[in-house]
């Protein structure tokens, strides 16, 4: 049996298509009380006052909240975040109150009569500019937030953290390096965009018990910080996660359960919902981050690095919350994957009056790899060398190290120059990057290569329980959440492989529910599969001893003889001889009725191991367990007449480690490079004087649309990361993180000039063409 | 505020209703009929999660108000049953998170049912009013296509 591979169908597929599936949203009891928020119409302003009068004559009003400074500081990182606003607004879109009212037309009406007086502050509107010595702070009282150790915010200035990388000697470096170029590069926030606002519910019982039902990546996290925030009782938080309906990183923090929480407090513990609309969910949740970067590498005249030095301005927004994680994965990372001995980086995470950024599939990634590859085929053009010879060339190998000066081995790095020919053949690079149409259109093609490791927390937990049904089926429950990536299908296909039975007999629950699901600390970081596999596979072994046990008594053999597979337990020499799971899933009872055995549950768990945090100093550490490469390219036509252009094709190639399910694999890729291709073709916050963000909705805020996508060229290398779950790597992020790089270059050689802003509209293009007239 | 009893025809089901003049027809068929498949993304017509059937014809039923859906046909995504753009949407891994596919769904089977024969810009002209932001669309066009195909041989005998 070979289930590892196969497009196996989702398991919640036909629940997808009917309209039964349920997300957070859908689940409505009565009564349940709605939570309105009012939100900050400024960047950067003093509250001077809330007038709750008129609201509160509302019928249907229950409560209505503003900030106060007993609610505690919220936060991952840096506990720097109020729930609700106190003082002054930080960014557009904060919440200032929250109105809980019977209905949703009465929390509205009664939002829209609080009168909030504002003093404008001076805005904070670019990381550049939050690094400048006499900006305006936008937390005066930086010093005195609790946070954790590893975060190193620098009191009196805008800096919510600064990582080091200082691997190797520059000196060295640059005295090696006939060759040298240095840019920069930025773009703005942006957003995540899933179809599914973000909705929390949140109920207090009178036990004290919590009941919380929130659209989010993090149910686990959800319910320690509301234990840690507000002092309850960790085993009294119980979050639940049902389908969530996109996430890509957006769903990571931890926002509006906060709000449902207080406001449910606020009205006696009553069911309360708090539900993004469209605008807040782009304003008000936390944001896709923005990046200003400088890069300066150099090469010996061979064409390989000597040395790198970068700089990232990663614009944290108000509050640091993810940021700062973000900002060292981005240094962890710096310098692409590339084999470079001297490196040195400075990663900072900027506080700025924009709203504030979570996690965005590729984890800094996509973002820095931008700036990198960019660079690199500036050098390439220098150097006069072809642009993908000069990445073959300085392509990251075992032997190499990280700059984190982690030592890469066969398993724990992907093979990125087989990536980079299998990618040149689909391409067609050979054929060149330009190919003239006519007088007035070209298709050029553009290239890059990315890698990432997963920064997640040292001790990050992932678990797995199976139980037996009566006819021999198997219930799987993982705390994965299912965020579209289809993880818990392929968990179902790992078991199946292991016991070598149908799949179809595997059940899988899909709601999380952190009283009785084993915890998975985040469906992040293309984890999943990795983690809830290993610990799929310690389950499996725990069922197959389990088994093998009351086989080896009802059939009186040692249990070494017994192997397992189509759902039966036999002697391997005789496999005629032997028991269905569904005569010993619940113990085998004899004829005359005496039983032996019991329900079989199996448990297994599993943690990263080897991990450490990074040297403050010098970023020496162990951040993640393997790094996934990938390398890309993408194929424009471009209108010389008015800069517009078509995506004709995408172009992935990625290390996957194994094939775990084809189609879904192949829907991970090639979703994320059409959402790659977005962020950087046409996605983007646009920020007036005041911080505002002009353009929060999905008429002005343009994901692609049918039709506007390009063919997509997906190819896969296979090298085993030696203890991933028959080999695999992940994989849900890295379609999308070439792709702004590739974008960039297919369109610097098209229109003739160096672009080094995202997002690529024909407009920025034409300022390019005219600033370099 | 001003509320209307009127009676509104769901999945071939009739259900006595009493609505805001404001209600939309997304509010009514989620909130009041417990039909939660057509989804919220916007309220404002950008997304098309919302879609269903009236008439024969797809209707973003958050640009719809409840009172203006009395005496028409209205099918939402739980009144198809194992219709073939269904399975399509299945067999070609035509979705990740789901939710935009009931409004997927419901403008390809409006689709189909209008223009059995449509051609790549017919097609591309009805779907771009809905965002998937998982996939990148191929999956879609290939199940929709799927069908569109199959229903040009199937044409005379199914009518």
């Amino acid at each position: 049996m070979e289930v590892i591979g196969k497009s196996v169908i989702r398991k919640e597929a036909l629940d997808k298509v009917t309209g039964r599936a349920k997300y957070t949203h859908d689940h409505q009891t009565v009564p349940m009380l709605s939570g309105k928020m009012v939100i900050s119409p400024y960047g950067h302003a003093k509250i001077v006052s809330i007038d709750t009068a008129e609201a509160g004559k509302v019928a249907g009003v229950r409560a209505i909240l503003a900030g106060e400074h007993y609610y505690p500081l919220t936060g991952e990182a840096i506990r720097d975040r109020p729930p609700i606003a106190v003082d002054k607004v930080r960014y557009h879109g904060e919440p200032v109150a929250l109105v809980v009212a019977d209905t949703p037309v009465q929390a509205k009406a009664a939002a829209d009569l609080i009168k909030v007086q504002y003093e404008l502050l001076p805005v904070v509107n670019s990381p550049t500019q939050a690094f400048q010595k006499n900006a305006p702070l936008v937390h005066e009282r930086l010093g005195e937030y609790k946070k954790e150790s590893d975060s190193q915010p620098v009191p009196g200035t805008n800096i919510a953290t600064h990582i080091k990388i200082r691997k190797g000697n520059l000196e060295k470096g640059w005295a090696e390096a006939a060759t040298v170029v240095e840019a920069s590069f930025s773009f703005a926030p942006s957003d995540h965009a899933a179809m599914e606002t973000r909705c929390a519910t949140a109920e207090i019982l009178p036990d004290g018990n919590i009941l919380i039902m929130t659209s989010s990546q993090a149910p686990f996290m959800v319910k320690r910080l509301i234990a840690d925030y507000f002092g309850e009782d960790m085993g009294k938080v119980i979050v639940r996660t049902p389908l969530v309906g996109g996430a890509y990183g957006g769903k990571a923090p931890v926002q509006l359960e906060v709000l449902a929480y207080l406001g449910s407090k606020a009205v006696g513990g009553k069911p309360v919902k708090v539900l993004n609309t469209r605008e807040e969910d782009i304003l008000t949740s936390p944001c896709h981050i923005g990046l200003d970067a400088t890069v300066k590498l150099g090469t010996d005249r061979s064409g390989k690095i000597k040395a790198a030095e970068i700089r990232y301005l990663w614009d944290g927004g108000a509050y640091s919350d993810k940021a700062i994680d973000i900002t060292r994965s981005g240094a962890t990372d710096c310098t692409g994957p590339y084999n470079i001995e001297n490196v040195w980086c400075d990663s900072y995470c900027m506080y700025t009056n924009h709203p504030y950024a979570a996690p965005f599939r590729g984890f800094s990634h996509s973002e820095l790899s931008f700036a990198i590859e960019r660079t690199m085929d500036l050098l390439a053009k220098k150097l006069n060398i072809d642009p993908l010879e000069l990445r073959y060339i300085n392509a990251i190998k075992p032997g190499d190290t990280t700059p984190t000066r982690v030592l890469l081995n066969k398993s724990n790095v992907g093979n990125l120059q087989k990536c980079i020919e299998k990618v040149r053949g689909l391409i067609k690079w050979d054929e060149g990057p330009v190919k003239v149409v006519n007088d007035r259109f070209i298709r050029v093609k553009g290239v890059s290569c990315s890698w990432k490791t997963s920064t997640i927390d040292t001790d990050a937990p992932s678990g797995v329980i199976l139980t037996f049904n009566r006819d021999g089926s198997i219930n799987l429950m993982s705390g994965i959440v299912e965020i579209g990536t289809g993880t818990k299908t392929i968990l179902a296909q790992i078991l199946a492989e292991r016991l070598q039975m149908d799949v179809d007999n595997i059940h899988v629950r899909m709601e999380v529910d952190t009283q009785t699901t084993p915890e998975h600390w985040k469906t992040v970081a293309s984890r999943g599969t990795f983690m809830g596999g290993r610990a799929v596979l310690k389950a499996a072994d725990d069922v197959i001893n389990q088994l093998k046990e009351v086989a080896a008594c009802v059939l009186r053999a040692p249990k070494e003889d017994l192997e397992i597979g189509g759902s039966r337990v036999f002697l391997r020499d005789d496999p005629s001889l032997g028991l269905h799971f569904k005569e010993i899933g619940y113990g085998y009872k004899y004829p005359n009725g005496n039983t032996v055995g019991a329900q079989i549950i199996g448990r297994g768990s599993y943690i990263l191991r080897h991990l450490t945090p990074l040297d403050p100093e010098t970023g020496e550490g162990r951040p993640g367990p393997e790094w996934t490469v990938a390398a890309y390219g993408v194929e424009v036509e471009f209108d010389k007449r008015d800069y517009t252009y078509r995506l004709v094709k995408a172009a992935t190639v990625v290390d996957i480690g194994r094939v775990m399910n084809e189609k879904a694999a192949r829907g991970q890729v090639m979703g994320a490079m059409s959402m790659g291709l977005a962020f950087a073709g046409r996605e983007t916050f646009y920020f007036d004087e005041l911080g505002r963000v002009l353009n929060p909705q999905l008429r002005t805020y343009r994901p692609l649309r049918y039709g506007e996508n390009p063919e997509y060229l997906v190819g896969f290398v296979e090298t085993p990361q030696i203890d991933g779950p028959y080999g695999a790597r992940g994989v849900g992020e890295h379609g999308l993180m070439g792709m702004p790089g590739a974008l960039g270059n297919a369109l610097s050689v098209a229109a003739g000039v160096s672009l080094h802003h995202l997002p690529l509209i024909p407009e920025l293009i034409w300022k390019a063409k005219e600033a370099n007239k | 505020m001003k509320s209307h009893t009127i009676t509104l025809t769901i999945n071939g089901e009739s259900h006595i209703v009493t609505v805001r003049s404001a209600d939309t027809l997304l509010y009514i068929v989620r909130g009041r009929l417990g039909l939660t498949g057509a989804k919220p993304g916007c309220l404002n017509g950008d997304c098309g999660a919302c879609t269903v059937n009236v008439d024969g014809w797809p209707m973003k039923s958050c640009l719809m108000l409840a009172v203006e859906a009395a005496g028409k046909e209205v099918t939402t995504i739980e009144g198809l049953k194992e219709t073939p753009i269904q399975m399509a949407f299945v067999e070609n891994f035509a979705f990740q998170c789901g939710y935009c596919t009931p409004g997927f769904i419901m403008n390809c089977h409006s689709l189909i049912e209008q223009h059995p024969d449509a051609d790549d810009q017919t097609i591309k002209e009805w779907l771009e009013s809905n965002i998937c932001r998982c996939t990148g669309y191929i999956e879609i066009e290939k199940a929709v296509k799927s069908v569109l195909k199959r229903g040009a041989h199937l044409k005379a005998p199914m009518e």
